[in-house]
């Protein structure tokens, strides 16, 4: 059931339209019906919004839901609710579960579950190949057809050059782009962080920024090649955006995202921690593939954000369990749950002036959607535009709250920024029409409100 | 002491240097990476008190009776393990030692539940050895026994680094301004680690050298107190010069394979300290080497069991200075402290 709701006196962003004034936003029928001053609306909902940004709902490209097969790190209720809760209102779920999202109906499973149990919009991402073992191309125009954004074998790269050739071809045919997920194998072998004066001190296996720099370089030669788009997951290296850049320059049909924590957490985390003290910690909630790199790599990612070079953010949400982190550092998983902390993280750069808080409102909405051209599928989505789903976040910039992982919507506790302050929250995340997040009156996974959110 | 019958085997106590001064407040002994001047002297002085009880015709004191000492091994060691169970036993501790067969979660009870048993059934001192960098960080953090790094996948052996001090200022008084050359795998070196560590704190020149494909990112590099300061240099011939301490590293026969240096033959061309090479050091400079050794590819026979060689001496040091860690990291444990107010000591 969606109600009408009238979201008053908020500054309203929509970086879509350029729009940037206090306004009020009403939603009607699980639209936008109207956004303007002083908006009248008898019986609809009343949400004050004074002293917060009205946006609208953030779109991750890169969502590890976990389901089907791995639904002790993860389901899609418990993924979609922790999207709710940090302002995401569209999440595509990444296909390495088990077995694979490398058919369609794997992926007719996954919209089904989602129509019956997501608190937010699911778009499904199909494997590149079969099994996402990097031999053979999986049914990529049945996959599409069922309803794929996109294909990536994200976890592995699709090392096999040829086969990237066929399938950025064979997926321009269907006019879907491949993300891959860039690292060289053969460079990165063993490898558990980045290689630099921290993988030095504490004795453990790194990967040099040359493993992500060489496969993105090869990408791009072959986005050359074919005309095909090609989106580069996770950029984490200044080699890897300067090629990009470049790219980009040429005219490539190269997009590229990058993590809240490759964008504000460096290599020393994994030694020390975040608590702040000098003392050795292997903090295994901050082993991550890509790992997290030195500073001049964070300065070159938040610097790429802000002047476009990278399109946008995606969080590469990546719940685990407990006992896959708690344990010895080369043996713990790789991933950070990230979805409930992203705009938290993200808001360091607008805090100290890297980025203005319009941009980086950018590059959680529209800038995705365009990066994947996901207005074709949803049109509207990631703005306010009448007519458009109504998708809408509230944010309160300046909000001081302290991570809590314990109390995450996800089941993946896995941060290293557990006890850490954050400035920047989540009020109220409405999807589709329907509240599914309210800071003052947080839900659980137990009474998800119904969000009749059409998906696919 | 009470069932004791002979007065000649009544253990004489000791006088070990008191803690006080140097503010030690370890309960574990991870590494040496934030080791003061002082602690490490203090860990020097309180190892000659512990040769001297090994030196006595009865080696044995009671100053741990009642504490109980579990090696955990998750790699193979002779020397270590025994050295450590050695220790324990000339200090009076209950030593229980553990082989571990494999460090794997998937394959077995998890190293944070491994840890938590032992607790349980009574250990107060974990010595560790395991084939993870930062295992025994982790172990430390588990529970409230005392961890003894024993050697840590690629990280740290600090109480090898510790012998190895104990033995260069054994033969040269004081290490400060002397030139120290530790050559070989130092990607892989653990041994490497954790002398750079404590070498530099005390003032030694330390030079590392390896083939560029075995030197760690950045080593070298002016990085603060990020890395120890030391010099890296890739030509031994060059290193090797008027060297005070000559330390080779094994060169495991995998890494010869042509993965990181070409063969076998071609290493010990080049990096093999030897005759030749070891008349370039200073006179009289001492060679060591954490063993075991790979006589014919780090060091020559010859040089391995020549005049200037300590590696003897370091092996029985090794006793001594894992008598005084143990000793020094229960002072801080509440069970030591209760036993010395009741004068057990």
């Amino acid at each position: 059931m969606t109600e009408r709701i009238l979201i008053r006196n908020g500054r309203v962003i929509d970086p879509a339209s350029g729009l940037d004034k206090t306004a009020d936003v009403l939603v009607e029928g699980g639209c936008i019906a109207a956004v303007g001053p002083d908006l009248k609306a008898e019986g609809a909902r009343k949400i004050d919004a004074r002293g917060l940004v009205v946006a609208p709902g953030f779109v991750d490209l890169h969502t590890h839901l976990r389901e089907p097969g791995l639904e002790y790190k993860e389901d899609i209720a418990t993924g979609t609710l922790a999207a709710a809760r940090g302002g995401f209102t569209t999440v595509c779920a990444m296909p390495n579960t088990e077995p694979a999202m490398d058919n369609r109906s794997i992926i007719e499973h996954v919209l089904r579950e989602a129509e019956a149990r997501a608190s937010v919009r699911v778009l499904p991402i199909g494997a590149v190949s079969r099994g996402r073992a990097g031999k053979e191309l999986a049914e990529l125009g049945d996959l599409a057809a069922a309803g794929c954004v996109a294909f990536s074998d994200d976890g592995a790269p699709v090392w096999d050059a040829t086969l990237m050739r066929r399938a950025l071809e064979y997926a321009n045919g269907l006019g879907l782009p491949i993300i891959d997920h860039c690292e060289d194998p053969s460079l990165a072998r063993d490898a558990v962080m980045h290689e630099g004066w921290v993988s030095t001190r504490l004795g453990l296996r790194g990967a040099p920024a040359a493993s992500e720099e060489a496969a993105v370089t090869r990408d791009i030669a072959l986005a050359e090649a074919t005309g095909a788009h090609v989106h580069i997951a996770h950029v984490s290296t200044r080699g890897a955006i300067e090629a990009i850049r470049a790219a980009k320059a040429r005219g490539l049909r190269v997009t590229a995202e990058v993590t809240p924590h490759h964008l504000t957490l460096t290599e020393e985390i994994v030694a020390f921690g975040s608590g702040g003290g000098w003392d050795l910690v292997y903090d295994t909630n901050a082993k991550v593939n890509p790992p997290l790199r030195s500073q001049d790599d964070v300065d070159a990612c938040g610097a790429a954000l802000a002047d476009g070079t990278i399109d946008c953010i995606a969080t590469d949400h990546a719940p685990h369990a407990v006992i896959e982190k708690l344990c010895e550092f080369d043996d713990a998983a790789f991933g950070i749950s990230g979805l409930e902390t992203a705009f938290g993280l993200c808001m360091r750069l607008a805090h100290d002036g890297r980025i203005t808080l319009e941009t980086l409102i950018e590059r959680l909405t529209i800038g995705p959607v365009r990066a994947l051209g996901l207005d074709r599928v949803v049109p509207g989505i990631g703005t306010l535009a009448v007519g458009a789903p109504a998708d809408i976040v509230l944010l309160d910039a300046a909000a001081e709250w302290v991570v809590e992982p314990e109390r995450f919507a996800s089941k993946g506790k896995n941060t290293p920024l557990g006890g850490v302050t954050l400035r920047g929250g989540v009020a109220m995340t409405v999807s589709n029409g329907v509240v599914v997040h309210d800071h003052q009156r947080p839900t659980t996974s137990d009474q998800r409100p119904t969000s009749g959110v059409p998906v696919g | 002491m009470t069932t004791e019958a002979r007065p000649d085997v009544v253990p004489a106590p000791f006088a070990a240097p008191s803690t006080d001064e140097s503010g030690w407040k370890r309960r574990h002994l991870l590494d040496l990476d934030d080791f003061s001047v002082e602690e490490l002297d203090l860990m020097m002085r309180t190892t000659d008190t512990m040769k001297e009880v090994l030196s006595r015709e009865i080696p044995r004191v009671p100053a741990l009776r009642g504490t109980t000492v579990v090696t955990l091994f998750y790699e193979n060691s002779t020397r270590t393990r025994t050295s450590f169970e050695l220790a324990g036993k000339v200090l009076g501790a209950d030593v229980i030692n553990i082989a571990a067969s494999s460090s794997s979660v998937s394959k077995g009870e998890s190293l944070v539940d491994t840890v938590k048993t032992l607790q349980a059934v009574g250990a107060d001192v974990l010595i560790m050895r395991h084939n993870r960098s930062g295992a025994p960080y982790l172990a430390a953090r588990t529970g409230h026994c005392s961890v003894v790094n024993a050697g840590d996948g690629l990280h740290a052996h600090p109480t090898q680094a510790l012998l190895d001090l104990y033995t260069m200022r054994g033969a040269l008084g004081d290490v400060r301004g002397r030139k120290v050359v530790i050559v070989g795998d130092l990607l892989h070196s653990r041994v490497a680690r954790s002398n750079a560590w404590a070498l530099t704190a005390m003032g030694a020149d330390v030079v590392l050298c390896a083939p560029p494909t075995l030197v760690p990112a950045r080593l070298g590099e002016a990085l603060e107190d990020r890395l120890p300061p030391v010099r890296v240099e890739t030509n031994l011939d060059r290193a090797i010069v008027d060297a005070d301490v000559v330390m080779a590293l094994r060169m495991q026969h995998e890494r010869m394979q042509g993965g990181y240096v070409p063969g076998a033959r071609e290493y010990s061309r080049l990096y093999q300290v030897n005759t030749e090479r070891l008349a370039r050091a200073n006179p009289g400079a001492l060679v060591m080497h954490p063993g075991p050794m790979n006589e014919g590819v780090e060091i020559s026979h010859d040089v391995a069991h020549g005049l200037q060689s300590r590696v003897e001496e370091q092996v029985t040091n090794g006793v001594a200075v894992r008598m005084a860690v143990l000793w020094l990291i229960t002072r801080t444990s509440t069970k030591q402290a209760r036993a010395a107010a009741k004068g057990a000591l």
